[in-house]
């Protein structure tokens, strides 16, 4: 294989010059007229722009030309492999060789809504199958179409794009084989589609796609075409090369960051580093003098009054911004001291009224008085978990480049569609006047469902029209500037049965609401308690008599954003500890508790008895070298998978060595089992890094870290062993990129208690442990 | 500083510019040459995203001033291309390594300068010579890549005595 196989859409146009038929309607019909009729395809303008050449699409999905068939895969590839998931969903229908793929990521449009990310969002447990549960996710299913949110993120890519691509490729391929059968006069049904070509068996006559495609385009695709039987899948459920994987190991592959264009400019920004403070005035002289400065911009009171380099080159962009000078002044009343609000956060459980109480089974208060009277052992742990950046490797950066009544970004980016609406506001364009140019992302995180950097790019380019700018943020700006994954406290208490299983407990979970802080910047409404608080913690499968998980959502000066499994890559933590504290109070192995507490949750069940064979559980761990040892488990169900893990930790002299990871996940079905197991140790890197030794802190208003220095990773020296198995219990896939994290923090907190009968109850567990 | 007229060679072809000697090789491949798959990652020589190969050796080309230049510069765009990869891009793309693939680049030329030293490195070499961070975390299929690119060119070099 030779050449690109990805671009983006607005390459076609050159040889574009005629378009396809009606649009596939997707995943959710509602029954209503506005809300069945597809969105309009946006690659019939992409494709009637181009002046030569035959390129024909036939839905959002796909484009025949020329070389072959390019399938639109628009969802932001931030490492997770989603294009080579997505183009083969529509391969598989297709009949086409995965040699021959390319894909596009597509523009930014409404066809490719999400409707799976907010259908996760309804207040169910995702195994909840009932009528007022499938009914309430394909009413947000719904409002996710008529918003046209284009999003990538909540682990939700795969499960929307199930049906709906698989559709579109057998829509597709009966349409062009109707398209031979016309042409050769004889009846469709006897022929077939194979290898990128419609086949007559009988003859051995054969007729590629490209050669079809004008005549299909012309053709009404059914609505409702029959999928393959799963028995049939030659693609799906098969570990396939990936499509980026050549052009990310040869440097080829662009991201946001390498965006290179004619005359282009390079510039950087300065923002306030105090929360919620102000610019009190700025001298700019000595860094307009520097060689290769063009000028600097003030971005205004819209962007908190940050102020931006440009140059002809990024290092002197940095140089530059380092040397303005400019007094910033912090905001007298606002609290800027990590640990005071901490404080606060925990005084907000006795304080605040519930922002939700997603789990209440039994009675709490009576068990807890009644456990009290009779004097039974009763646990009170409060646990904590600090601020966190997402430090995606490839800085925020975009290119913006402003023309008459046209604006067009190039960046990585989970959004578009609200980049291009906010960047359309900010620009007092219309959304159609903004064209953003998704590129791969060096990581996403959920840093880059943000629009901030792209939107100070377009800032600075309408400062400079006609000339292209590429805006890029230094490590440090990234690590202070960042919207940060909450601080947490949990308040738990709970009592072991007479079984010595648990019999009650309680989670108390403060922190502030991500939802109402991205919300906010974002310009979209925010209804209803934040079920983000407590994700990860309610509605785990398990069942204990009295148990109950209320969420209570303080305010934050610090702004909030979705960080890797957002709610549960802290409540994973709280739930798992304590309920380790809880076996051990009671008496009970670890591994038998879940799945004596999980015996109405098979499918979990199933996760458990599986990690319990290939951990080896009741097998011990070798002692001769002298270190302590020791096994923690945890398991946590999000974004409808079910993930448990067991760390093995050594202790010796040099301190705590992670030496192995096992993992179990639950995923549905299993798409790409190689992208799938790349996913889940990816998610378990993240969340061990996070556990040892990653923490934002604030003093006086300011973030104290900087750069990786001060804010590190995992790196593969210290790398343990991981191995993961994979369970499908289902017919649809669920997620992948983010249910990882949750069960590593505590599977490492419960390993450290079981070698050296140390119970910390905080990360980064460095604040209170070595590590080897 | 002033600018200097600083003569380097990069991927085998020589350039001859007016720099700040003290601007840092990575802005020079970057912005002045345009060559992007050297990545910013951090600006101080932590993270390992601008590694290149200077005289056989892996350096930061972050931190390293382009007037400190002392030899023949690699960067990942000299090693292959997708049509025709170096044996180490070739065992990365067997191995599925990169997911979001932005540090890719300086983990290869770490590779690359580690399989030079080390025809057959043992785990505390590879250790020690693979700090580059990974925020995806694909450390496990890393270290399966060097050995499968360490047979490869052990292979290659005994096809050849």
């Amino acid at each position: 294989m030779s050449g690109p196989r990805t671009g983006q859409a607005g390459t076609l146009t050159r040889r574009a010059f005629m378009i396809g038929s009606v649009a596939i309607a997707g995943g959710v019909a509602f029954g209503v007229y506005q809300v069945r009729k597809p969105h309009p395809n946006p690659l019939r303008d992409a494709v009637a722009q181009g002046d030569a050449g035959p390129a024909v699409t036939l839905n959002p999905y796909l484009v025949i030309d020329a070389d072959g068939v390019a399938i639109v895969t628009p969802r932001a590839e931030m490492g997770q492999g989603v294009q080579t998931t997505l183009a083969a969903l529509v391969a598989e229908e297709l009949e086409l060789p995965w040699e021959a793929v390319r894909t596009l990521h597509g523009p930014a449009a409404a066809a490719y809504f999400n409707a799976a990310v907010l259908a996760a969002a309804v207040p169910y447990p995702s195994w909840d199958h009932g009528w007022l549960a499938a009914g309430l996710r394909g009413v947000a299913g719904t409002a996710g179409k008529l918003l046209g949110l284009q999003i990538t993120g909540g682990s939700t890519s795969t499960a929307d794009a199930f049906v709906k691509m698989r559709k579109a490729g057998a829509a597709a391929r009966l349409v062009l084989i109707a398209a031979a059968a016309a042409r050769w006069g004889r009846d469709a049904a006897a022929l077939q589609a194979h290898q990128g070509a419609v086949l007559d068996p009988a003859s051995g006559e054969r007729l590629p796609y490209t050669a079809l495609a004008v005549d299909a385009a012309a053709l009404e695709p059914p609505a409702d075409p029959p999928l393959k039987p799963r028995a049939q899948w030659r693609l799906l459920g098969h570990s396939l090369p990936r499509v980026d994987m050549a052009a990310k190991c040869t440097g080829s592959a662009r991201f946001g960051i390498d965006v290179q264009l004619p005359g282009m400019r390079y510039a950087t920004v300065v923002a306030n580093p105090y929360l919620g403070g102000h610019r009190a005035g700025f001298d700019a002289r000595r860094a307009e003098r520097m060689r290769g400065v063009v000028r600097v911009v003030d971005l205004g009171p819209a962007h908190g009054d940050a102020l931006a380099v440009v140059a002809d080159n990024s290092w002197r962009a940095f140089r530059a911004a380092a040397a303005l000078d400019i007094d910033w002044r912090p905001a007298p009343d606002v609290l800027g001291d990590s640990a005071a609000m901490l404080d606060a956060m925990a005084d907000a459980i006795d304080t605040l009224a519930a922002d939700a109480t997603p789990r209440d089974d039994g009675d709490v208060e009576r068990a807890l008085r009644i456990a009290r009277a009779e004097a039974r052992t009763v646990i009170e742990a409060e646990y904590r978990a600090p601020f966190l950046a997402h430090t995606t490797l490839e800085p925020p950066a975009a290119v913006a480049l402003r023309e008459t009544d046209r604006l067009t970004l190039w960046c990585g980016h989970q959004a578009p569609t609200l980049l291009r609406d906010l960047a359309a506001e900010q620009a007092g364009l219309a959304p159609a006047q903004v064209d953003v140019r998704v590129q791969y992302l060096g990581g996403g995180f959920g840093r880059r469902a943000e629009v901030d950097f792209a939107l100070q790019a377009a800032a600075v380019a309408a400062a400079l029209p006609g000339t292209p700018v590429k805006l890029t943020w230094t490590r440090e700006a990234d690590i202070r500037h960042d919207v940060y994954r909450p601080a947490a406290v949990a308040r738990c208490i709970g009592v072991p049965g007479r079984d010595g299983l648990p019999e009650t407990a309680l989670l108390q979970i403060a922190s502030p609401s991500v939802i109402r802080s991205f919300s906010a910047r974002a310009g979209l409404p925010a209804m209803g308690p934040d079920k983000l608080i407590t994700e990860g913690a309610a509605m785990q499968p398990y069942r204990i008599p009295n148990y109950r998980v209320v969420g209570y959502a303080p305010d934050s000066p610090v702004p909030l954003g979705y960080w890797r499994s957002v709610g549960a890559s802290y409540n994973g933590f709280f739930h798992e500890c304590f309920l380790d504290e809880l076996a051990a109070a009671g008496g009970v192995d670890p591994m038998d508790m879940r799945l004596a507490l999980t015996r109405d949750y098979p499918f979990a069940q199933a996760v458990l008895e599986a990690l319990r064979a290939l951990c080896g559980w009741d097998t011990p761990l070798p002692t001769a070298d002298g270190r302590r040892r020791g096994r923690g488990l945890a398991m946590t169900h999000a974004f409808g998978s079910t993930v448990a893990q067991v760390v093995e930790v050594s202790d010796g002299d040099d301190g705590i060595r992670v030496e192995r990871v096992h993992c179990v996940a639950d995923v549905g079905l299993a798409l790409d089992p190689a992208i799938i197991e790349a996913q889940l140790q990816s998610g378990i890197v993240y969340g061990l890094s996070a556990a040892i030794m990653e923490a934002i802190t604030f003093k006086d208003g300011r973030v104290q870290q900087s750069n990786f220095h001060d804010y590190d990773a995992l790196r593969l020296a210290r790398m343990p062993d991981i191995r993961v198995r994979i369970l499908q219990s289902g017919d649809a896939p669920t997620g992948v990129g983010e249910p990882g994290t949750p069960p590593s923090k505590p599977a490492l907190a419960n390993a450290i208690f079981a070698a050296t009968g140390e119970r910390i109850r905080e990360y980064p567990l460095n604040r209170h442990i070595t590590f080897a | 500083m002033q600018p200097a007229r600083i003569a380097l060679t990069v991927n085998g072809q020589r350039h001859s510019l007016p720099l700040e000697p003290d601007m840092p090789l990575l802005w020079v491949l970057r912005d002045e040459l345009g060559l992007t798959g050297t990545k910013y990652g951090c600006g101080i020589g932590q993270c390992g995203a601008c590694t290149v190969r200077m005289a056989g050796a892996p350096v930061r080309s972050c931190t390293l001033p382009v007037s400190a230049v002392t030899g023949a510069v690699t960067t990942i765009e000299g090693l292959g291309t997708a049509a025709a990869p170096h044996p180490v891009q070739q065992a990365w793309i067997d191995t599925q390594v990169a997911q979001c693939g932005y540090c890719q680049s300086g983990q290869i030329i770490a590779a690359v300068c580690l399989l030079a030293e080390h025809p057959a490195p043992t785990p505390a070499q590879i250790d020690a010579a693979m700090t580059n961070l990974c925020r995806c975390g694909t450390y496990a299929r890393v270290r399966i890549a060097i050995a499968r690119a360490a047979a490869a060119l052990g292979a290659a070099t005994g096809d050849r005595t």
